[in-house]
C-alpha cells in the first residue's frame, strides 16, 4: 500500500478522465445498440432475398413500403405472399427467439452463477416437449388445444415444479439449478416415454422436427406475441442490472449490496421462464444459443449488465437470423431442422468458450 | 498510511473521508440463531459504541461468523433483537440496511470478468436511484477507496485473476464505497501477508465507521480491537478489554492451548506467546508396518 496522504484527495489525478469514461460507459452502450440494430437489420433484408423463389433486396423494401402504407410494390401477389406472410416473419421470429434465448442464457448464468446455465435450465423447454407431446401423440385437450398451447402449459408446469423443488429444498441458488436438471429428466424422460408407447412413426417424425426447433410455421401472431414479451422482459432484466452484477458475487454479497435477494431472483427467474415458454411453444427449444452467445457477447462488451443484457440480445438476434437462413437453404428442398443447425455452430464456439475459461482461470467459477 | 509498529501507541492513520458522524452504536441482544434446532450462535448479547472497533474470537465453529452475518442481516436470528442507535434493524429494506452496514466477506469467488473499477462501483448501488449511472462522484469515491486499500494499481484488472490478498483489498475498498456507519469484517486478515494485515486493521480502525471484525489472530486482535468478546460453542464466554479477555486461563479453558500473555512495553497490548502441550502426547505409528515388509522379512527369513 502506498504512503497515503493525511487528506483525502479531493480530486485524485486522473479523476476527470475517469469521469468523462464513466460518462461515456452510456454513450458506449447506445452505440453498440444502434451498431447492432443496424447489423440486424443488414441480416434481416438478406435472408428473406435468400431461398428458393429468388427476390431481390430491392423486392423486400418495397413490400414493406407497401404493407406500411406505402406505393404499390408492383411485385404479383405470389411473390409478395412469400416476402410478407412466409419469410418476413420467419426471419422476425428468429430475430425474436435469438435475442430472447441468448437474454434468458445471459441472465441465468449470472442469477446462478453458473456459466454453463442456458434458458432451458429451468426445465422450460423439455416440460414444453412433453406438453406438446401430449397434445400431437396424446390427443390431450380433444383437439381444442394447438400444439403451441400444450408446449407453453407444459413449460409452465414444469418451471412451476422447478420453483416448489427449489423452494422446499431451501430456495438457494444451487438448489434452483438442481431442481432444473431434476425436471429437466423427468420430462425428457416422460416425452420419450410417450413417444415410444404410442406414437407412429409419422408422428414421431412431425414431434421430433419440432423439438428440435422449427420456425418454419412462423406467423404474425408468433411475432408480436414473442416481440411483446421480449420487450417487457428485456426491460424488466435491464431494470436489475446493477442486482445481477452483484450476484455474480453471490447472493450473501448482493444482499449486502442492498439487493432484496429473494424478491430480485423470483422476478428474473419468472421473467425469464415466461419468455423462454413463450419462444419454445412457437418455435420449438432451440438449444445452444442462450448457452453460447451470452459468452460471445461478454467478450464484445465486457461482464457488466447494462451493456451485455441489450447487446447480447442483439448478437443473439443476427445469430438466428442467419442460422435459420443457412438451415432452410443449405438441404434445400430439404429444410434442416434449426435446432440442428445451431448446435453445429453452437458445439465448436461451446468448447472454445471452454478452453478460453480454463485458460484464464484454470476452473470453472463455482 | 502508518504502520502501527512505528508509532509505539494505539494506531491512529490519517482517517480516510467519511461522511462525518457516520457511526452507529450496535447493539445485540439475546441474538440466537440455530439450524435444525441446533443452536449456532446461542444467546450473545454484544455492543459496540460509535466508532469502536470490537472484535469477535473464538476456535472454529464456535459461530462467529453466524453471529457476523446476523448483524449484518443476512441471517435472520430466530430470537433476539439487533438494534441501530435503539432502533431494531429487522423492518430495515435490504437497500437502507445495505446503506448503513458493509461487510468484507470471507468467500471472495465470482465477478465473472469485472475489472476491480468496476467491483468496486458496485458499493455505490445501495445510494443510488433507480437506473442512476455512475456519477463523478462515485468516480473520486472508488479512487480514494483504492488508494487507500493499497489497490490503485489493480483498478483495470479483472476481479477474478487477483491472488487472495489482492481480492480481501479490493472487496474492502467496495466496502469502504458504501459510506457504511457500521463495518462487519469476517477474517479480513487472510490471505494477506503481514505488512498488508497491519495497513488494513490499521486503516479499519481509523474509519469514523464502528467496525466489529472476527478475528483469528489475538494478538493483532489484541492491538486492534477496543474490545473484545469470546465465543464458544455459539455462547458468549467472555468479554472486555483485551487486557481483561486475553488471559492464561481463557485461553487454556476456550481454546486448550498454553500460552503465556504479557503486555508488550511497545505496543501496550496483551501479546499472546503459545507454548508447546504440558505433556505433548507421544506420536505412536497408526499403521502397521506394510505388507510388503513382512513378505521382506519372511522371505529372508525363509531363505536363510
Amino acid at each position: 500500500m502506498s504512503a497515503h496522504p493525511a487528506d483525502p484527495p479531493a480530486a485524485p489525478p486522473g479523476f476527470t478522465a475517469r469521469a468523462v469514461r464513466a460518462a461515456r460507459t452510456g454513450r458506449g452502450t447506445v452505440v453498440f445498440c444502434c451498431l447492432g440494430l443496424v447489423a440486424l437489420a443488414l441480416s434481416v433484408a438478406p435472408a428473406i432475398t435468400i431461398g428458393q423463389a429468388g427476390i431481390a433486396a430491392g423486392d423486400v423494401w418495397r413490400v414493406v413500403a407497401e404493407r406500411l402504407g406505402g406505393a404499390e410494390s408492383g411485385l404479383s401477389p405470389l411473390r409478395e405472399g412469400i416476402v410478407w406472410e412466409l419469410r418476413l416473419p420467419r426471419a422476425l421470429l428468429a430475430a425474436v427467439c435469438g435475442a430472447g434465448l441468448a437474454l434468458c442464457g445471459a441472465v441465468l448464468q449470472s442469477l446462478l452463477r453458473n456459466p454453463l446455465a442456458d434458458p432451458f435450465v429451468l426445465g422450460v423447454s423439455s416440460g414444453a416437449s412433453t406438453g406438446a407431446v401430449a397434445v400431437v401423440v396424446l390427443g390431450v385437450g380433444g383437439g381444442a388445444l394447438s400444439l403451441s398451447a400444450g408446449a407453453f402449459a407444459g413449460a409452465v408446469l414444469s418451471f412451476g415444479l422447478v420453483l416448489l423443488l427449489a423452494h422446499t429444498s431451501g430456495g438457494t441458488t444451487d438448489r434452483v439449478l438442481l431442481s432444473g436438471v431434476a425436471a429437466m429428466q423427468l420430462f425428457s424422460a416422460l416425452t420419450s416415454f410417450i413417444v415410444f408407447t404410442s406414437a407412429d412413426a409419422e408422428q414421431t417424425r412431425g414431434v421430433l422436427f419440432w423439438l428440435l426447433g422449427s420456425l418454419g410455421t412462423a406467423g404474425w401472431g408468433e411475432v408480436a406475441l414473442g416481440a411483446g414479451v421480449l420487450f417487457a422482459v428485456l426491460a424488466v432484466c435491464l431494470c436489475h442490472a446493477p442486482a445481477l452484477d452483484a450476484f455474480t458475487f453471490g447472493q450473501e454479497a448482493a444482499a449486502a449490496l442492498g439487493v432484496a435477494v429473494r424478491r430480485v431472483r423470483l422476478t428474473l427467474l419468472l421473467a425469464t421462464a415466461l419468455l423462454t415458454a413463450v419462444l419454445v411453444s412457437s418455435a420449438g427449444a432451440i438449444g445452444f444459443v442462450g448457452l453460447v452467445l451470452p459468452h460471445a457477447a461478454r467478450a464484445l462488451t465486457g461482464p457488466a449488465h447494462r451493456r451485455l443484457l441489450p447487446v447480447t440480445a442483439l448478437v443473439g438476434a443476427v445469430f438466428l437470423v442467419w442460422v435459420d437462413t443457412a438451415a432452410r437453404t443449405l438441404l434445400d428442398p430439404r429444410e434442416l431442422p434449426v435446432g440442428v443447425a445451431t448446435s453445429l455452430v453452437g458445439v465448436p464456439a461451446f468448447v472454445v468458450v471452454l478452453h478460453r475459461g480454463r485458460r484464464a482461470t484454470g476452473r470453472v467459477p463455482a | 498510511m502508518n504502520g502501527p509498529g512505528s508509532t509505539g501507541t494505539a494506531p491512529a492513520a490519517a482517517a480516510p473521508a467519511t461522511d462525518p458522524g457516520a457511526a452507529l452504536h450496535l447493539r445485540v441482544e439475546d441474538v440466537t440463531y440455530a439450524v435444525a434446532g441446533r443452536p449456532l450462535v446461542d444467546g450473545v448479547t454484544l455492543e459496540a459504541r460509535p466508532g469502536e472497533s470490537v472484535g469477535i474470537v473464538g476456535p472454529n465453529g464456535s459461530g462467529k461468523t453466524t453471529l457476523l452475518r446476523c448483524v449484518q442481516g443476512v441471517l435472520r436470528p430466530v430470537s433476539g433483537r439487533v438494534l441501530h442507535d435503539g432502533a431494531d434493524t429487522a423492518r430495515l429494506s435490504v437497500k437502507e440496511r445495505a446503506r448503513r452496514v458493509a461487510a468484507v466477506p470471507q468467500d471472495s469467488g465470482g465477478g465473472f470478468g469485472l475489472t476491480v473499477r468496476q467491483v468496486v462501483a458496485m458499493g455505490r448501488s445501495p445510494h443510488k436511484r433507480f437506473w442512476e449511472g455512475d456519477t463523478a462522484r462515485d468516480a473520486a469515491y472508488v479512487h480514494e477507496a483504492l488508494a487507500d486499500t493499497g489497490g490503485a494499481a489493480l483498478a483495470d484488472r479483472p476481479f477474478d485473476e487477483l491472488s487472495g490478498g489482492e481480492k480481501q483489498r479490493v472487496l474492502l475498498a467496495r466496502a469502504l464505497v458504501q459510506r457504511p456507519a457500521l463495518l462487519a469484517l469476517d477474517e479480513p486478515t487472510n490471505h494477506l501477508d503481514v505488512r498488508h494485515q497491519l495497513d488494513l486493521l490499521t486503516l479499519v480502525r481509523a474509519l469514523p465507521a464502528t467496525s466489529l471484525l472476527v478475528l483469528h489472530d489475538l494478538n493483532l486482535a489484541a492491538y486492534f480491537c477496543d474490545r473484545l468478546y469470546v465465543l464458544a460453542e455459539g455462547r458468549l464466554v467472555a468479554d472486555g478489554t483485551p487486557e481483561e479477555v486475553l488471559t492464561e486461563e481463557l485461553l487454556a479453558e476456550v481454546y486448550g492451548v498454553r500460552a503465556e500473555v504479557r503486555v508488550h512495553p511497545a505496543t501496550g497490548a496483551p501479546t499472546v506467546v503459545y507454548l508447546p502441550p504440558a505433556a505433548p502426547p507421544t506420536v505412536r505409528r497408526a499403521v502397521p508396518p506394510t505388507a510388503a515388509e513382512g513378505f521382506t522379512t519372511g522371505a529372508t527369513e525363509g531363505a536363510r
